[in-house]
């Protein structure tokens, strides 16, 4: 999953440094994602995985690594699964 | 010395700025198109920015911008606020005001937050939009130290 991830921060993200190069746990809002940018990483995510991000999910915290998308879509997809 | 008029005393002030790329949205609409705009903005604001070739990308921006403000100004941090709650209206002669709805609304009440002014802005490839909040200083207090205190000392 985290190969998709990056992929998806290297089309949309506009980062200063190299996506394949991050930590999963690194800061990407460090790395220069903006506010917006992070918006484009949410609608790649839900296409490449086919989920949708609940209002309650769209938080800073939500798309401040590769680790915490990870997670979350985890969740999603395991809620959906469940469903 | 200056008079201060007892509306000014008992008010305090918050502000919020952004700043984004034109560019940036205009890759998103290439991008996600109606997705993009239905998450990000509501219904008033896409007929708002309306131009002759589709949504204009500078209008948009600004309104992403005011929005970000918004939120900084409330102080959302890290609360799960849809873009959507924060709505940015052209109204008649020209000037923007905002609304908000949702959970942006339920914060500024927590917050004692008595309106908001937006002023936006976009040139050379940059969108930018300043929001102030006045919050009652009553309320205020109660926000920064987070007690219950009553209303009246």
């Amino acid at each position: 999953m985290t190969d998709h991830i990056r992929r998806i921060l290297a089309d949309h993200a506009r980062l200063n440094v190299d996506p394949g190069g991050l930590a999963e746990s690194d800061d990407l809002y460090q790395s220069g994602m903006t506010s917006h940018a992070s918006v484009q990483v949410m609608l790649a995510l839900e296409d490449e995985f086919d989920v949708e991000f609940p209002d309650a999910m769209l938080t800073r915290s939500v798309f401040e690594s590769i680790a915490s998308m990870a997670a979350a879509i985890a969740q999603l997809v395991g809620s959906e699964v469940a469903a | 010395m200056a008079a201060v008029c007892d509306a000014c005393r008992s008010m305090n002030l918050r502000v919020g700025i952004d700043t984004v790329a034109v560019a940036a949205v205009r890759e998103a609409l290439a991008a996600h198109g109606d997705r993009y705009l239905e998450r990000v903005y509501t219904a008033r604001e896409i007929a708002d920015c309306a131009g002759a070739e589709g949504p204009d990308p500078e209008r948009l921006a600004a309104r992403f911008a005011a929005k970000e403000a918004a939120l900084k100004a409330l102080r959302a941090g890290d609360g799960g606020v849809p873009w959507s709650a924060v709505e940015v209206r052209r109204e008649p002669g020209g000037h923007t005001e905002m609304a908000l709805s949702g959970p942006a609304a339920a914060l500024a009440e927590r917050a004692g937050i008595s309106g908001l002014a937006v002023s936006l802005t976009h040139e050379a490839g940059l969108a930018s939009a300043v929001v102030v909040a006045a919050v009652l200083e009553e309320s205020a207090r109660r926000t920064d130290t987070g007690s219950n205190a009553p209303e009246s000392l």
